[in-house]
């Protein structure tokens, strides 16, 4: 055991982990995440002074029990991390792909895409269009996906030139092939493993972004139990319950953590090697 | 030389016209302006009004033309909100904004580089793992909330330092270090790829072949050259620090013009939110601009490209 398949195998536990946590959120969690019990507001964690194994982790301020909405929670960071990846891989793949083959032109327009997209601030973008379309799960996976796809495009750009002038491309076109054939399937089945590497770093991206766009009140609307939006409601009683903060706050730390542990360990794994 | 720096300015003129054209469209297509300026309980007549005295009834590309050399000139409009230039609000607030990026980086590079040398030193070893460690954990970490925690752990529990507002210097230490942790995990691996390149090379053996001292070849020979990429990249990082300050000074209350765009999002204060969009790109385009005239000056090859 190296410690690199130590840590891939970290990451694999704790993705998976997450996962079947959020698959089977309706069967794990003891309570319903919206149900508010007034009752029973910022009830502390089990282990702590006045905790009840009644609440696990503990109620927040509108009387939610935190374990429940912690694990349903799991599902919108998975699902925004992976929706958005899929929208960001498309455009970025496409453009990545079409720039890096035909070279000239279009690959200087590619490339000034790259540029500018680069160039706009990303967090205050997503902000606005947030801000002006209203928060919605959709809303935020478009807007992610519309600006998290320039690696995608920097990757399959260079890759794509790297697999572009051998052989068996050259012999695809001599038997005939389709431009669009080679494109989709000679080219990308073999840039495939560098995408896959791009999409697990971005993925982690996301997931964080998602987390401080619903923080600032511009993600996912609540009652929803996003975990950014979780740290975002309990920041007012902070001071006097850290645990409020701490919860939601290692849960997105690890799921990340899992997600890059991963994505290093496939990147070794596929023999991909990458500037960062 | 003059070739390689005109393309690149021409460029750059380009990317940050396209912005223009963005931070424009940002706001127009994306809803009726007036009706979001005028709120939820505004009647169709508060709109038809809003619309004619924010000149919002003329056609879209006039208003581009207008906005774009009227910005041209530093003339951002007026913010609805504030009441007063868009230009002056932005000019009071970037101090804070450009003091909290700068600090962000120097610690940043403080922490970096000398973890990034001390793994290609130790290449391999438990201490570069550990090091490694370092830099995941940086990149896994959610700034606003390392902000919350280190406000509830230094500023609460320890008091050693503000938790909020930058009255005193060292108000930017506790922004200063959850900026830097966004940065750190790339500049710290470039710094030892950088650097386990260089102590492989001749001129490293023959230096230490001539009997220098291991401080002399690491810092004074392999350093220079690895430095060369972590300065480019560290300008382009400091670009996206600003950039991501929006949610640092809204942790910490600082009102910067990251402070001064989430409030003007959230209140729909559009002039403010188009002009910051503008400014954020332009020193990211400058600060890309200035990376790659360092780049050229120090590595004669790129002077052709």
């Amino acid at each position: 055991m190296t410690a690199r398949s130590i840590s891939t195998g970290l990451g694999l536990f704790i993705v998976g982990a997450i996962v079947l946590i959020a698959l089977g959120a309706g069967l794990l969690a003891p309570h319903d995440p919206f149900t508010q019990d007034l009752m029973y507001r910022m009830v502390p964690p089990r282990w702590m002074d006045g905790g009840t194994s009644l609440h696990l982790l503990g109620t927040d301020q509108l009387g939610r029990d935190y374990l429940s909405r912690l694990i349903y929670g799991a599902r919108i960071s998975l699902l925004i991390g992976s929706l958005t990846v899929v929208t960001s891989g498309l455009i970025g793949t496409t453009l990545g792909i079409t720039g890096g083959y035909f070279g000239g032109r279009i690959d200087d327009a590619v490339m000034f895409a790259i540029t500018c997209r680069l160039a706009i601030p990303l967090i205050l973008v997503a902000l606005t269009v947030v801000a002006l379309v209203g928060s919605s799960l959709t809303v935020v996976v478009l807007t992610l996906g519309l600006l998290l796809w320039e690696r995608f495009a920097v990757v399959a750009r260079t890759t794509t030139m790297q697999v572009r002038n051998l052989d068996y491309i050259a012999a695809a076109r001599a038997a005939g092939a389709s431009t669009a054939h080679i494109l989709i399937k000679e080219i990308l089945p073999n840039i495939l493993t560098h995408l896959i590497v791009v999409a697990t770093l971005e993925m982690a991206l996301a997931i964080l972004l998602e987390a401080a766009l619903s923080f600032l009140g511009l993600g996912v609307p609540p009652p929803l139990p996003s975990w950014g939006l979780m740290i975002a409601e309990g920041k007012d009683y902070m001071f006097f319950s850290p645990w409020v903060i701490m919860v939601p706050g290692i849960a997105l730390f690890v799921l990340v953590f899992g997600i890059n542990l991963l994505g290093d360990g496939l990147r070794d794994l596929l023999g991909v090697s990458q500037r960062r | 030389m003059v070739r390689f720096l005109l393309r690149r300015a021409i460029l750059a003129a380009m990317v940050t016209l396209t912005v223009l054209v963005v931070a424009f469209a940002l706001t127009r297509l994306s809803g009726d302006l007036a009706v979001s300026i005028a709120g939820p309980n505004a009647t169709a007549e508060d709109v038809a009004t809003i619309r004619k005295n924010y000149g919002l009834d003329r056609p879209l590309p006039m208003q581009f033309l207008e906005w774009a050399a009227n910005a041209a000139s530093g003339d951002f409009g007026r913010s609805y909100l504030y009441r007063a230039p868009v230009a002056g609000l932005i000019k009071d607030r970037l101090p804070i904004t450009i003091g909290l990026g700068l600090s962000g980086l120097t610690i940043a590079l403080l922490t970096a580089i000398p973890l990034g040398i001390l793994s290609a030193m130790r290449e391999g070893s438990l201490l570069d793992r550990a090091i490694g460690l370092i830099a995941l954990i940086g990149q896994a970490m959610p700034s606003f909330w390392l902000g919350l925690v280190l406000i509830i752990g230094f500023g609460l529990k320890l008091q050693w330092l503000p938790i909020s507002g930058v009255d005193t210097w060292d108000g930017y230490i506790l922004p200063g270090i959850v900026l830097a942790f966004s940065a750190i995990p790339a500049l710290l691996r470039l710094t030892r790829a950088g650097m386990i390149e260089a102590l492989a090379s001749d001129y490293i053996r023959t230096a230490r072949a001539k009997g220098l001292s291991t401080a002399s070849v690491v810092l004074k020979h392999a350093l220079r050259n690895a430095s060369m990429p972590v300065v480019s990249v560290a300008a382009v990082q400091l670009g996206f620090m600003l950039g991501g300050s929006i949610v640092i000074e809204t942790v910490f209350a600082l009102h910067g013009v990251g402070y001064l765009a989430w409030e003007s999002i959230s209140k729909n204060d559009f002039p403010v939110v188009q002009a910051v969009v503008l400014l954020l790109a332009m020193i990211y385009v400058g600060l890309t601009l200035i990376a790659d005239m360092m780049n050229a000056v120090l590595d004669p090859r790129l002077r052709a490209g």
